[in-house]
């Protein structure tokens, strides 16, 4: 894995879009398995904003992630499943491994076997330490990636409020995989 | 993920997603947005580089702190790698591959089909 660099280059150029598009090739990868259906992503003009009502220093995080707990690996046969409803974990006990076996990332240049590169607890903690936030809520949660955008939206994003207001969380940090 | 901060957000909770998949989540639209141009599955940093994962974290509560716009995002100032070739590699179709890439999905809709039937049966 090459070293990633702490500053950018600071001048280049480019003919193209750098950042990779990730509905295209998505969607180029599965024409070519046979699926003639093209996934439809979700797409809005516009979005919801809520400000912060008191200073970040006072702020409570939640933290939610793509990733399953670890048990969800393999089903009794052996085949790969993936974690089909919402979790939650102690965030006093960060897991030391997560299963992101069933998530789309990219296995030729990383790997996931640090759970803070996609979890980052112990990072919201040295935050916390520095009194930039108030600290991490109890729990982290887990939500599926649901190919049905009905489920999300009915389902598991009322579950996830539900928990982050039982543990009073201020602010929620999402990271999919 | 992006659709359960957009929940989130409507319900008075502010969030931020930290995510590298830059077009999927400006084509849902989120409140406010931390772009990391990593691979996908190190969001938050480097495994195993404590630094600069913590400094990711703390481009995030900048973010948290400064946004006043919903869809507001921005991107780390890091990069991977000199090298960008991880960027034409991810999933890429290969002419060569097309045989097999086919067959794997001929393989996975056979086994999505016993699954199901095998579930209509119980």
């Amino acid at each position: 894995m090459p070293e990633p660099n702490s500053k950018p280059t600071p001048h280049s150029k480019t003919t193209q879009r750098t950042a990779v598009s990730y509905i295209d090739r998505t969607r180029e990868y599965y024409a070519a398995q046979g699926y003639d259906r093209p996934y439809a992503w979700a797409r809005h003009l516009d979005a919801p904003f809520a400000r912060l009502e008191k200073p970040l220093s006072e702020c409570r995080v939640a933290v939610v992630t793509t990733a399953s707990p670890w048990t969800a690996g393999l089903s009794a046969d052996g085949v790969p499943r993936s974690g089909q409803r919402v979790w939650s974990g102690p965030t006093a006990e960060p897991p030391e491994k997560l299963y992101t076996g069933d998530r789309a990332w990219d296995r030729e240049a990383t790997h996931t076997d640090d759970v803070e590169s996609f979890l980052p607890l112990a990072s919201l903690k040295a935050h916390a330490e520095a009194g930039r936030i108030a600290g991490l809520a109890q729990r982290f949660h887990g939500v599926p990636t649901d190919y049905s955008q009905r489920n999300t939206l009915e389902k598991d994003a009322p579950e996830i409020l539900e928990r982050c207001r039982e543990d009073s969380a201020d602010i929620a940090l999402l990271v999919p995989l | 993920m992006s659709l359960v901060a957009r929940h989130l957000e409507s319900n008075g909770i502010a969030t931020l997603v930290i995510g590298s998949a830059r077009d999927i989540v400006e084509e849902c639209g989120v409140p406010r947005f931390l772009f990391v141009d990593f691979p996908l599955g190190n969001p938050c940093g480097r495994p195993y580089d404590g630094a600069m994962q913590r400094s990711i974290v703390g481009y995030a509560l900048d973010l948290l702190e400064s946004a006043t716009l919903a869809r507001t995002t921005v991107q780390a100032p890091l990069v991977w790698s000199d090298d960008e070739s991880w960027k034409q590699r991810y999933a890429r179709v290969d002419p060569e591959r097309l045989a097999q890439l086919r067959s794997a999905g001929e393989a996975r809709r056979a086994k999505q089909t016993r699954a199901k039937d095998e579930r209509r049966a119980r």
